[in-house]
């Protein structure tokens, strides 16, 4: 077995072994009679040495991926996700340690699978670098950015759980619409996951050219039914459906039918869901968060961020200018990923300050966590993809 | 200004809330809060003491972080609507040309291209609003930070140990119960605050203990470093600091660099090499299919020249300084500049090889080569037979009133027109050609043939001085240490004193992290027996704990 498929393998046990570890955090949580028992619960400690497996198994895949490629796995769309998944398990196993509560592992744990799902829908093979890419500070600017991210995450996770726990779902309340919408968007990644492998388990596929908006002419090729045609697009594979209709230059029809697709599976998952249940997605959850200690929670909100912060600001601001000035003769270009970047760091640089002097915590800082954690996905997820810059590497 | 007199004797300054010695509350505010606030120690900052002037106005707006993070999200949201759509300066067109600047919007992006145009938002970054943005930020900053540092250093510093016990009552961690043996207890306490690494203080049967106070500058000097770090680009504007040009040149040229006086760049040889299937293996070999060509390496092969110290001024009489193959992410470095490979345009035509023939028997009167950067009058061939160039069009971009236009002097599309001498024909035959045509003005008996071209890359490289980096640099160090040192510790204080009797009262206060806190203090209350106390925050598990014992 080469080490390339090895490390593929080795990423499938770790997934498998979040999910595992995820049931078992569920059965501490569900299982614990007292907030003392919850913390020391014989399922919790099963859950977390699971979870550690999956890391390591997760990490294995890490590095015989950077053995097999000679460069670190964070070039490209799959691997920085993966990577990203990664140490939001490890940034997880840390403040695990810190705080000893398995509703945190009941939540982190599932956004990771969901994180690593969406990534392995984009190209896994493993790319030689651009010349852009060829220095060490790829290896270093990235993980550390990364590491950053996934810290700050976790003050979202904590966020959550503080929420669902705090939000009244009997009666309807604008908080109450915002934390199913933050529910509804994770079942819609999900449909993204889900639509996007079965039309690659049927191996569909639709080519067209189009004029792009240099006005050239280029290819390109779908693997969902095309709902929506590139500019002045000419269909080469006959059998295929032909588009509703057509887009100008500047809307990357592909990306849109993607985007539509994934919407509306999302939707039906989650209207399924609801009929099944009956009850909002948040609701389903508050029995889970019942022990967990709200104040406890908005601590691990708090000190995430604190720990991120520093993290964060190094990686995706400091070592990126450093390289971005070997690379690009300018350490700041406003370019849109490094904008997003800065407005991330803006935002919480704004979090620290209103927690600090004007008070802001329990449901308003757990509320700003949440809102960190989408910008932070923004900037990996739409800038990537929608608003081409010097980063869309992917 | 006046002094408020508390009751311990201590001088205060006018607005203290807490008294900077023994910490009794002195505004009536104060008196009647349960937990009082100990943001900056509850001492006198000017921004809420003074009110009046038109100073005071605006130091009291800047150094308020409600304006403060008002500012951070104007900035924040700015900056995303600049990410809209691309900026000017990632825009294919002419930079100076608004009416095509407008163009590109108004064609790509519509209506709301046309007033992202209008609105000024396609130079977001350069916009006077945005840089009034940063001023004011970079004032908050400033105004913010000194206004709290000075007296939060001053309260700290002129802490008691002895606090009264209305300070204490009114902190959010706080216990107060009979002991059995209180001087037991607290010399207890001290020991085991000292083993946790606790500065201890003792004065009259009460305990102070602290640890990490440092923290507390965190703040300020992160701050530091942001105001060094906008200090910096303000540094920019200062000719000298600053240069940032780029030069497009050929292989085979020497040209002076732009910005660098005295010194010159020739390029030997350009390469653009991609990844080949070969080397690829079976590990990129996917990546490849998928993609295509993938391209490995950009390279300008190039030799710095300098003018030699003693040679006069304007003379070209260079000496060679060194050889450097500039690729991307390893640029050239000299005396401070740096040289960047940034672009490239391949296969400009260099030479064009032609051949007169005659038209009836196809005999050849041999080849000749037109330097396309320098063509010569007169190329003389075999049997007495010669070329005359007597038109040289480098872009030929059709005829205009009889003659024929050149769009540019880069030689994208040349045409020429011929005059062809022979023997037969002395007066000669003029012939225009140019790619793929040939005109004459009546039918010639001689043509001329092309027969190849030469063919060389031209590589766009950027040229920076940036003397402002160093200053840059040092800012963001400065902030890592600041933000580091107020993130990962924090500060803490523990007080226990006696009070009626055999009472001992505990309080205990951290600027963060008050679950690392009260993990301590419980350490501290098991081996000290100090009485128990409660977190006037945490409800739930005060609720919980009481379930439990039922």
């Amino acid at each position: 077995m080469g080490l390339a498929s090895l490390s593929a393998n080795l990423l499938l046990v770790s997934f498998i072994a979040y999910l595992v570890a995820t049931l078992f955090f569920g059965g501490a949580v569900k299982g614990a009679k007292s907030e003392a028992s919850y913390r020391n619960h014989r399922w919790g400690n099963v859950a977390i040495t699971i979870t550690i497996i999956g890391f390591i198994t997760h990490l294995g895949y890490f590095i015989t991926r950077w053995i097999a490629s000679g460069h670190a796995p964070v070039s490209n769309m799959f691997e920085f996700t993966t990577a990203f998944g990664m140490m939001l398990v490890g940034s997880f196993i840390l403040l695990f340690f810190l705080y000893r509560t398995p509703s945190l592992g009941l939540f982190a744990l599932p956004i990771a699978i969901i994180i690593i799902g969406y990534a392995s829908m984009f190209p896994r093979e493993i790319t030689p670098l651009i010349p852009a890419l060829q220095s060490y500070w790829l290896t270093i600017h990235v993980i550390t950015a990364a590491l950053g991210e996934s810290i700050l995450a976790i003050s979202a996770v904590a966020g959550l759980i503080y929420l669902v726990k705090n939000i009244d779902m009997t009666n309807p309340s604008k908080q109450r619409f915002w934390i199913e919408a933050v529910m509804f968007t994770l079942v819609l990644v999900l449909g993204f996951v889900l639509s996007s492998t079965t039309f690659k388990l049927t191996g569909y596929e639709a080519k067209f050219t189009y004029i792009d908006k240099n006005e050239t002419l280029a290819k390109i090729e779908y693997n969902y039914p095309p709902l929506f045609g590139m500019h002045e697009y000419e269909a080469q594979t006959p059998e295929a459906m032909t588009p509703w209709a057509e887009m100008p230059a500047i809307v990357n029809a592909k990306t849109l039918t993607t985007f539509v697709w994934s919407i509306a599976t999302g939707t039906v998952l989650y209207l399924l869901l609801r009929l099944i249940f009956r009850k909002p997605i948040a609701a389903l959850f508050q029995p889970f968060v019942k022990k967990a200690n709200s104040q406890l929670m908005d601590e691990i909100g708090y000190r995430s961020v604190l720990i991120g912060f520093p993290v964060f600001t190094l990686g995706a601001l400091i070592f990126a200018m450093i390289w971005a000035h070997e690379a690009w003769s300018r350490f700041w270009g406003w370019d849109p990923k490094e904008v997003w970047a800065l407005i991330t760091w803006l935002f919480y640089a704004a979090f620290l300050h209103l927690r600090l002097s004007k008070g802001w915590e329990g449901k308003k800082s757990a509320w700003l966590a949440v809102i960190g954690f989408v910008i932070i996905m923004f900037n990996l997820i739409a800038v990537n993809l929608i608003i081409a810059g010097l980063h869309s590497y992917a | 200004m006046s002094k408020i007199k508390c009751k311990c004797g201590h001088d205060n300054p006018f607005g203290t809330v807490l008294c900077e010695k023994c910490g009794r509350p002195m505004t009536e505010e104060a008196k009647n809060s349960e937990v009082v606030d100990m943001r900056y120690e509850g001492s006198a900052r000017r921004s809420q003491t003074y009110k009046r002037s038109i100073i005071d106005k605006i130091w009291n707006f800047f150094s308020s972080v409600k304006i403060g993070v008002s500012i951070i999200i104007a900035v924040l949201a700015t900056s995303a609507i600049g990410t809209l759509f691309p900026q000017k300066f990632y825009v294919p067109v002419n930079q100076e040309s608004p009416a095509e600047l407008l163009a590109y919007y108004e064609r790509l992006y519509g209506f709301v291209g046309t007033l992202y145009y209008k609105l000024g938002f396609y130079d977001m970054y350069n916009s006077w609003w945005f840089k009034i943005l940063i001023g004011m930020l970079g004032t908050s900053i400033i105004i913010a930070s000194v206004d709290r540092v000075i007296p939060l250093y001053k309260s700290l510093k002129k802490q008691r140990t002895k606090r009264h016990p209305s300070f204490m009552k009114r902190q959010r961690i706080y216990g107060a119960g009979p002991s059995e043996n209180a001087d037991e207890s607290l010399a207890k306490a001290e020991e085991k605050l000292k083993e946790m690494k606790y500065n201890v203080k003792t004065e009259n049967g009460a305990i102070l203990a602290e640890k990490n106070r440092f923290s507390r500058w965190g703040p300020y000097i992160n701050h530091t470093g942001l105001i060094l770090f906008l200090f910096g680009i303000l540094l920019r504007g200062i000719p000298g600091f600053y240069v940032d040009q780029t030069m497009w040149i050929r292989e085979g040229e020497l040209r002076s660099i732009p910005g660098a006086p005295g010194y010159y760049l020739e390029n030997k040889d350009f390469n653009m090499e991609l990844y080949s299937k070969e080397e690829a293996d079976e590990v990129f070999g996917k990546a490849i299919d998928r993609v295509g060509s993938i391209v490995k390496s950009y390279q300008t092969e190039v030799s710095l020249y300098k003018t030699k110290e003693d040679s006069l001024p304007g003379s070209t009489d260079l000496e060679h300084v060194k050889d450097y193959p500039i690729i991307v992410n390893k640029p050239l470095k000299f005396d401070g500049y740096n040289i960047f490979q940034m672009d490239y345009r391949q296969d400009e035509l260099k030479a064009m090889t032609m051949e007169l023939i005659e038209k009836k028997t196809g005999k050849s009167f041999g080849e000749f080569t037109i330097d396309l950067d320098d063509p010569k009058g007169i190329y003389e061939l075999n049997d007495g037979a010669r070329v005359d160039l007597i038109g040289y069009y480098a872009d030929y971009d059709g005829v205009e009133n009889g003659e024929p236009v050149s769009k540019s002097p880069i030689p994208n599309n040349p045409a020429f027109i011929f005059n062809m001498i022979t023997p037969e024909k002395p007066q000669g035959e003029k012939s225009f050609v140019a790619i793929r045509q040939t005109l004459e003005t009546q039918e010639n008996a001689y043509k001329v043939k092309f027969v190849r071209a030469d063919t060389r890359d031209i590589s766009g490289l950027t040229i920076r001085k940036d003397k402002t980096l160093y200053v840059l640099l040092l800012g963001g160090l400065i902030f890592m240490i600041g933000v580091i040192q107020g993130s990962y510790w924090n500060h803490r204080r523990i007080w226990i004193q006696k009070g009626e009797g055999e009472e001992l009262l505990v309080a205990a206060h951290t600027n963060k992290n008050w679950f690392s806190l009260k993990k301590e203090l419980d350490a501290v209350k098991d081996v000290a027996s100090l009485p128990k106390y409660e977190d006037r925050q945490d409800n739930e598990s005060s609720t919980e704990e009481e379930k439990g014992e039922k």
